[in-house]
């Protein structure tokens, strides 16, 4: 058999919120019903050497080697359709199949969030980390090309977060909320954040918030249950709309998303309270339509106001700056690529070499057992040199073919290997054709030039 | 100051070096001239350094900001080089003229920045803002009469060198409290005008920019009152008045009380932000005033000399 991944393939089968319905999505999340595919795809697809399962709530993908394409593809097919328990029909239509390099790449697109829903997310990396340690630790179905694979798109996703600003820019409302904040404030440490009104989006931007420092969470809500609620899941205080005259004194963020028809936080209510508050900034952020914020309020000093409009251009900007970042990350990705490529190949010259260096060592050995038994009286020095002298010859007989494999490799590509392994017979095809009688017997591996000799000479 | 080293003569004794010009002994005169060389060398290092941090400001990549302060670190080194070698030509501080006082006040710049970025808030961009401002600084030094005069006769007295030493380092802080003011005005109308594009990025938060600013005036006041307090006991032993209304008393005065009413305004009433950077700006151009125009163009008692 010939070297390396000569005949394995690298298969990656999946789909996606782009490819399939959340309908079918959920059922491919086979290990949220308690049965990991990675725990019985060994049974049913015996000549899998290795395999890894990728599930999120936006993907799910199958990464396999294997030396039998056909095989293994439609096995898996069947076995997914009796786990999901749709016919195979109603999924096929919504599957990818990446092989080989294009798996690769796409696996490092993933892994950097290129391939995402939201562009750039960072969540994925970490999932991706989780599924490669369920595949290699738990139920120990990767080898050493996976590892080697994994590994290295847990690097490149390193250097596409370092290298471009693919996840440098707020693309939600809340985060872009957050990121304003501390262009204003600096650290969020000690700083008090008031919701005015209990809305969902405004629950998120606190929980951004208080995740990023800040210390104290303020709830005033026309109903004041709702704000108490809220207040006791994240130690805060409620109040009634009433006080709010009172929380203003003590907030640095407010954020505001009350259904009122009219202006909540009005220059009037605010302008009197900045003397008392000692000048410190205010931050608001009205997420209400229509809003609550008097926009006239921007106006005074160390006040900053944002409404909607402005954060929604904020995450615009943001996603087509991510756009652009995108781009680059795809450059460095197809570099990475390359890389690996060029790794598959040594993993193929390596073997070649292997056995090239095996089998000029068995003949010197040979060859060596049969010279020293004519040749007695030998004191162990001579026998040394014997055996430098026979190892120098192989040395430097081999010295030209191995330097053709490892530089000849990746102009020639395959080629190369073949070629030494044809030359050098290391996959016995010669031997078996002295075996059965096609050459003739000069020449076979056998022969040695003292068969020669002894016949000639004279008995 | 070249010829100086051939001319090695054990001549004249290091007493009466004082009130010759120019310097007696070839020996100082090496040393005079290495502390030349070493300030050019430190003028260049600060060059790259500004170089680094534009880079920096252009790209943000932390490394340049590292690359920069290091060289920039290094400059200040070789700074202190060449003002030890005017303290030991000179036997005192080498601020007497208006290249020494330059000089020093770069010297100080550079140190306050390094002590405020220890100390302070992160502000990761000053650097770019500021070390433009220091190499100006160099050249105004090496513009002015580089030689190392000797005292006059009414220098020579123990308050001069602290009088000198602390005001300049209160302008340092000073000079980099208007710095921070720039950037606060600046970022300030980024966000105020929701334009939130790569200036703003690359500009500090607000608060942080502030902070500078308070903290500059924490330490540049006290600084700046000693300074005058000390210029006046000064002024008392070499005059016989601790104040007598010299162009340059008065413009410190008036420094003095606008940094005044900004630090009271600041701890009593809460002021911050942009006021406070406009106080900060203004004392600037107050100091600018009292720093170029009364030591190099108006006659008294502070005069360095007009420009060569």
């Amino acid at each position: 058999m010939a070297a390396g991944l000569e005949r394995e393939k690298i298969l990656l089968l999946g789909l996606n919120h782009r490819t399939a319905p959340v309908e079918v999505r959920e059922r491919f999340a086979l290990e949220k019903r308690g049965r990991h595919p990675l725990a019985h795809l060994r049974a049913y697809l015996p000549e899998v050497e290795e395999a890894y399962y990728l599930s999120t709530c936006n993907r799910v993908e199958y990464l396999l080697v294997t030396p039998e394409r056909e095989r293994t593809l439609s096995g898996l097919k069947d076995f997914l359709s009796q786990e999901t328990g749709l016919p195979r029909a109603d999924f096929e239509p919504h599957l990818y199949l990446f092989e080989d390099l294009e798996a690769v790449r796409h696996l490092f697109r993933v892994a950097c969030g290129l391939d995402s829903m939201v562009l750039g997310e960072p969540q994925i990396l970490g999932q991706v980390k989780e599924a490669y340690r369920e595949a290699a630790g738990r139920y120990r179905t990767t080898g050493p090309i996976l590892n080697r694979l994994l590994h290295r798109t847990f690097s490149v996703a390193k250097r596409v977060r370092t290298q471009t600003g693919i996840g440098s820019y707020a693309v939600s409302v809340s985060y872009a909320a957050v990121e304003l904040a501390k262009k204003i404030f600096g650290s969020l440490r000690g700083r008090v954040v008031l919701l005015v009104g209990a809305g969902e989006m405004a629950e998120l931007a606190a929980q951004h918030l208080l995740a990023a420092g800040a210390q104290r969470l303020l709830v005033a809500n026309r109903t004041l249950s709702r704000a108490v609620e809220l207040a006791e899941r994240y130690r805060g205080e409620a109040l009634s709309l009433e006080e709010l005259a009172e929380a203003l004194l003590s907030a640095d963020i407010v954020i505001s998303s009350t259904g009122a028809p009219g202006f909540v936080i009005t220059r009037e209510l605010v302008r009197p309270l900045l003397r008392a508050r000692k000048h410190r900034p205010l931050f608001l952020v009205d997420i209400a339509v229509p809003r609550d914020v008097e926009p006239a309020l921007n106006e005074l000093e160390n006040v900053y106001v944002f409404d909607i409009d402005d954060l929604q251009q904020v995450v615009e900007e943001n996603l087509s700056r991510r756009k652009k970042e995108a781009l680059r990350a795809e450059r460095l990705i197809e570099e990475e690529v390359l890389k690996f490529e060029r790794w598959l190949q040594e993993l193929a010259v390596y073997p070649t070499i292997k056995a090239l260096k095996e089998k000029a060592e068995e003949i010197r050995r040979r060859e060596l057992a049969r010279t020293l038994p004519r040749l007695r009286n030998l004191s162990p020095e001579e026998r040394e040199a014997l055996e430098v002298m026979t190892e120098a010859l192989v040395q430097k007989l081999l010295h030209a073919p191995i330097l053709y494999l490892k530089t000849g490799y990746h102009r020639l590509g395959r080629e190369a290997i073949g070629t030494v392994r044809r030359v050098f017979d290391l996959d016995g095809e010669l031997e078996e054709a002295f075996r059965r009688g096609d050459l003739r017997q000069e020449g076979a591996p056998e022969w040695s030039p003292w068969e020669k000799r002894d016949s000639q000479r004279p008995r | 100051m070249e010829r100086g080293i051939e001319e090695l003569s054990p001549a004249h004794g290091a007493s009466n070096l004082g009130l010759n010009y120019p310097l007696g002994r070839a020996k100082l005169r090496l040393e005079a001239s290495m502390g030349i060389f070493f300030f050019r060398l430190s003028f260049l290092l600060y060059g790259v350094a500004t170089v680094g941090f534009f880079i920096y400001f252009y790209t943000l990549k932390p490394e340049a900001l590292r690359g920069a302060r290091g060289v920039l670190a290094c400059g200040w080194l070789l700074h202190t080089g060449a003002l030890l070698a005017g303290l030991k030509v000179l036997k005192a501080p080498p601020v007497a003229n208006f290249y020494g006082a330059a000089s020093f006040l770069a010297w100080t710049v550079v140190g306050a920045y390094f002590f405020l970025s220890y100390r302070g808030p992160k502000v990761y961009t000053l650097g770019s803002f500021l070390s433009p401002l220091i190499l100006l600084l160099m050249i105004v030094a090496w513009r002015a009469p580089t030689a190392l005069w000797p005292l006059p006769p009414s220098l020579k007295s123990f308050w001069f060198p602290i009088h000198a030493l602390i005001s300049l380092t209160s302008y340092a802080f000073f000079l980099i409290a208007a710095v921070a003011a720039v950037m606060y005005l600046l970022q300030e109308r980024q966000v105020k005008r929701k334009r939130l594009g790569g200036l703003f990025r690359r500009l500090p938060p607000l608060e942080s920019l502030d902070r500078v600013n308070e903290k500059c005036l924490k330490y540049g006041f006290p600084l700046l009152t000693a300074g005058i307090v000390t210029g006046a006991l000064w002024a008392e032993e070499a005059w016989g008045s601790f104040w007598s209304w010299d162009p340059k008393e008065t413009w410190s005065l008036i420094l003095w009380l606008i940094y005044a009413a900004l630090l009271h305004e600041r701890f009593i009433v809460g002021w911050r932000g942009r006021r406070a950077a406009y106080m900060a700006l203004l004392g600037f151009a107050v100091w600018m005033v009292s720093f170029f125009i009364i030591n190099l163009w108006m006659p008294g008692l502070h005069s360095y000399g007009r420009w060569s």
